[in-house]
């Protein structure tokens, strides 16, 4: 791999020909995937290429057909320590069919390191409340989720998965279906995770949003891995005639317009950590 | 009241009532959660045929009745998980052969009339025993228990199960802990309620509950005040008027509900009334946003373009002007002054 010597050799995730589906039709076939940690990796491809295939398979949630799936070098099928994996789906809304408050929902997610009967400590609680506070929902926390708008739903399932401390957060289209605004909170977000070393695997449909962010591209396509590279060999392999394409989806995120709003998250540490890694920029 | 309580089967009645009255609503928000309203009905189904199998063979019906419903319970689970198979389908092969077994055979018992049918089925304040009150009260305690111990885990499956699944919750051992408590809440409730009714006691008082609750646990605790309201007052209403006590039980439920989607309503008005929403408000404070926070109440305003701004739910309220750049406790003009009053 490209990495430099410095970052640990443990891999975060590992796919060998892995096949995922239901019984001999896989839907995303002959997978090979590494992922180190630190890194951030957009799963790109259009609707139903196979995309959410790939990444509930890694979840445990699709069965795998054939090859090997291994988790912070254990085989799946060994790996039950699961709340190292941070699960974040994509849900337009959130299950509105009883009342629940963010900080209800953000509990939930401490539940995996506590036990079958654990109860929330004192410690527990100011995970909790971190997460939510590293999503910028801190004085949110009361409110019933179905009160909150789309973008802020999500960062609800966010702050979720981060109250289990988790060692790789796995998202389904976290930019998916939020309006602008809520789009530049999400990307800001995202870059404070990732400024903090946080592995993340995103897949998303557009780049565009979060295109500084990645350290890492793959694309599925047609129920294969078609490309796996940095960004700017992605960039370059797309050429001209896919530009204007990328422009079109990012024409409520310009960097300027990320740089400007008096920073809701510095972005230097980003470019370090790429630089430590050995990416070139 | 006191001439109520005097009579032996009416404070039989009445401590029945209180058991169920408490334990229904607390398992069966997760019912609705799950959108499983009705699965309680279908267990109420299996149920008379355990009790009639109790009735032929002399065994005691709630025995029998426990033991059928919760082997139909497990047996729901475990064919909803496997998901492959038809599940509705299955479901109402499984409900209509309970009921239809239950009534061919207490039909073949001793004393199996219609009219004792009926008590089953819809409930009466003369049917529990002495001996059912003792059965009741055990099953009632580790309903609770294991309920309010479990509690996080089952709001956490019931609220996204792909999610429990992905973080490694035990999904299916949970989901049958819940079928398991449903099964046990149907049986305490067959005496007051009657197996057609009970399900009508898990989901009614939380229906109404959520019209007003603003948190999960706050839902939890509107329910069982609704639900012992309802058991308790319909029990005790059903003896001067000489009703049912089931169907008594159920309509003081739906009238809770009723008068709560009214108050709802108008709580829901009056707040919009003495609230403004800041306008097309496309920016989010936070920590670090640059605008200055102040001190208000129990939460904080923005200093925003001349505005004090409080976030509330999914949006921002207008909580009066303030010019100044600077910290500062000053008095806050504006209709829209709320006095720490973050509606919730
Ligand atoms: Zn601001
Ligand atoms: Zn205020
Ligand atoms: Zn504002
Ligand atoms: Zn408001």
């Amino acid at each position: 791999m490209r990495l430099a010597p410095t970052v640990a050799t443990e891999t975060v995730l590992s796919l060998r020909a892995a096949s995922f589906g239901y019984g001999d039709r896989p839907v995303l076939a002959d997978a090979d995937l590494v992922v180190h940690p630190g890194e951030v990796v957009a799963v790109l491809g259009p609707n139903g290429a196979g995309k959410s295939t790939l990444m509930k398979g890694i979840l445990g949630l699709n069965e795998l057909v054939s090859g090997s799936v291994t988790l912070f070098g254990i085989p799946s099928t060994e790996f039950h320590d699961r709340a190292r994996m941070g699960y974040v789906p994509q849900r337009h809304t959130l299950s509105a069919t009883v009342r629940a408050t963010a900080e209800e929902i953000v509990a939930s997610g401490r539940l995996p390191r506590l036990g079958w009967l654990g109860r929330m400590r004192a410690t527990d609680r100011q995970i909790v409340a971190r997460a939510l506070d590293v999503v910028g929902l801190a004085d949110r926390a009361a409110t019933e989720v179905s009160t909150l708008s789309g973008g802020q739903q999500r960062r609800v399932l966010i702050a979720r998965a981060l109250a289990s401390q988790p060692d790789v957060l796995i998202m389904d289209e976290p930019t998916a279906g939020v309006d602008a605004a809520s789009q530049h909170v999400l990307a800001a977000v995202l870059e404070r995770l990732a400024s903090r070393a946080v592995t993340m695997v995103i897949v998303t449909h557009e780049i565009g949003a979060l295109k500084r962010l990645f350290t890492r591209v793959v694309v599925v396509d047609s129920g294969r891995i078609q490309f796996d590279g940095t960004p700017q060999q992605y960039s370059t392999a797309q050429g001209g005639a896919h530009r204007d394409h990328d422009d079109h989806d990012m024409h409520h995120h310009d960097d300027d317009e990320l740089d400007s709003e008096g920073g809701v998250v510095p972005r230097g540490p980003l470019d370090q950590l790429r630089g430590h890694h050995g990416w070139s920029a | 009241m006191s001439d109520l309580l005097t009579i032996d089967f009416m404070q039989r009645a009445l401590i029945a009532a209180l058991l169920v009255g408490t334990v229904a609503p607390m398992v069966g928000i997760f019912l609705v959660q799950r959108r499983l309203s009705l699965i309680g009905d279908g267990m109420g189904h299996v149920a008379l045929a355990g009790v009639a199998i109790g009735l032929v063979t002399g065994q005691g019906p709630v025995l029998t009745a426990l033991v059928a419903a919760v082997i139909a319970a497990v047996v729901i689970e475990l064919l909803r998980d496997r998901g492959r198979t038809n599940g509705d389908v299955a479901l109402a092969v499984i409900f209509y052969g309970g009921i239809a077994a239950g009534v061919v055979i207490i039909s073949k018992a001793p004393d199996g009339t219609p009219a004792n049918l009926t008590k089953y089925l819809f409930g009466s304040i003369l049917t529990t025993q002495r001996d059912d009150l003792y059965v009741f009260a055990a099953l009632a305690a580790v309903i609770s228990v294991t309920t309010w111990a479990l509690r996080p885990r089952l709001f956490a499956v019931a609220n996204d199960e792909e999610y429990a699944r992905a973080v490694g919750l035990p999904v299916l051992a949970l989901n049958i802990v819940l079928a398991v408590l449903t099964a046990a809440t149907v049986v305490i409730a067959m005496r007051v309620v009657g197996l057609l009714l009970i399900s009508a006691l898990m989901i009614v008082p939380n229906a109404a509950a959520q019209l007003i609750a603003r948190s999960f646990s706050s839902g939890v605790r509107w329910a069982v005040a609704f639900g012992l309201v309802s058991a308790v007052g319909g029990v005790a209403v059903s003896y001067p008027l000489n009703t049912p006590s089931g169907g008594t039980i159920v309509l003081v439920a739906v009238a809770i509900f009723i008068v709560t989607a009214a108050v709802a309503a108008i709580i829901t008005r009056v707040g919009q009334l003495r609230h403004a929403v800041a306008e097309s408000h496309d920016h989010e404070h936070g920590l670090e946003c640059g605008h200055l926070a102040v001190p208000h109440g129990d939460h904080v305003d923005y200093v925003h373009d001349g505005h004090r701004h409080a976030p509330h739910e999914g949006h921002y309220d207008e909580h009066g002007h303030d010019e100044r750049a600077g910290s500062s406790n000053g008095p806050v003009d504006g209709a829209a002054e709320t006095t720490g009053t973050r509606r919730s």
